[in-house]
């Protein structure tokens, strides 16, 4: 598992816009650095994003080569009423993590 | 050596010239930038893009192109009626013209993204967002970049 960091508020006031910071440890290797043998290093990005909110989808991110290493990303939503949100991060390799986070709205 | 010769090698070496002066004058700035117009082309279906109402903050300066921080604002009242579909970043001279992809929706409350990227080298950014009426608006940045990134192993 990687680590990740979430920054996102426990409580919020419904129809606040919300901001969540996430970032994931990975090395977004891009597959044009040549390692130390000299040979070009395999790609192994995550290649999707997607933050869940009920499990409906508020924000969806398709990643590159060019975003650095331990992605790191923010958005916003309109906090409409308490529920689970899921971080979800997919990319080469089978990779696949998810973290959830519970948001309580007065 | 008899003078038609002459003149009919002249004649070659005179189209020849003009030959490679109107490729060098044809010749895109390199291929890159070409690469960058086609996935633009690819994100906006053919429409283009009109500058303003969006914004593209990025250190015009670069010291280390690991990874710079870029944030991209859109002016939009964000309701079901008007709101921003997606963002988009494309870069000129990296190796991929993409970069980052993001939807939002009238549900995202406002049209505010952020992350860290790669800069090959200096160049050229576009931030593009998608509108809900179908249409387009663009913001570009130059950035100068004293480390690059992918280079080095």
């Amino acid at each position: 598992m990687a680590r990740t960091l979430l920054r996102v508020p426990g409580t919020a006031q419904r129809g606040e816009v919300v901001e969540i910071r996430t970032l994931i440890q990975h090395p977004m290797e891009t597959g044009f650095r040549p390692g130390a043998d000299g040979t070009v290093q395999p790609r192994d990005i995550i290649r999707r994003f997607t933050c869940l909110y009920n499990n409906r989808p508020v924000f969806e991110a398709d990643l590159h080569p060019a975003i650095a290493a331990n992605p790191y990303l923010t958005f916003t939503f309109v906090a409409r009423e308490s529920g689970v949100l899921a971080f979800i991060w997919e990319g080469d390799n089978g990779f696949s993590q998810t973290e959830t986070r519970a948001l309580t709205v007065a | 050596m008899s003078s038609p010769s002459w003149s009919r090698c002249a004649t070659e070496r005179r189209t020849l010239l003009g030959g490679l002066l109107a490729v060098t004058l044809l010749r895109p700035a390199s291929a890159a930038p070409e690469a960058m117009a086609q996935a633009i082309r690819g994100f906006t279906g053919g429409a283009v893009p009109q500058p303003g109402g969006i914004n593209l903050e990025i250190p015009p300066l670069v010291e280390n192109g690991n990874a710079v921080p870029v944030s991209i604002e859109v002016e939009s009242p964000m309701t079901e009626a008007e709101h921003v579909r997606a963002i988009a970043l494309f870069s000129e001279r990296n190796p991929l013209p993409n970069v980052l992809t993001v939807k939002l929706g009238p549900w995202s409350g406002a049209a505010r993204i952020g992350t860290r990227i790669r800069l090959a080298t200096s160049q050229r950014l576009m931030a593009i967002a998608a509108l809900s009426d179908g249409s387009f608006r663009l913001a570009e940045q130059q950035v100068v970049v004293t480390l690059a990134a992918c280079i080095e192993g």
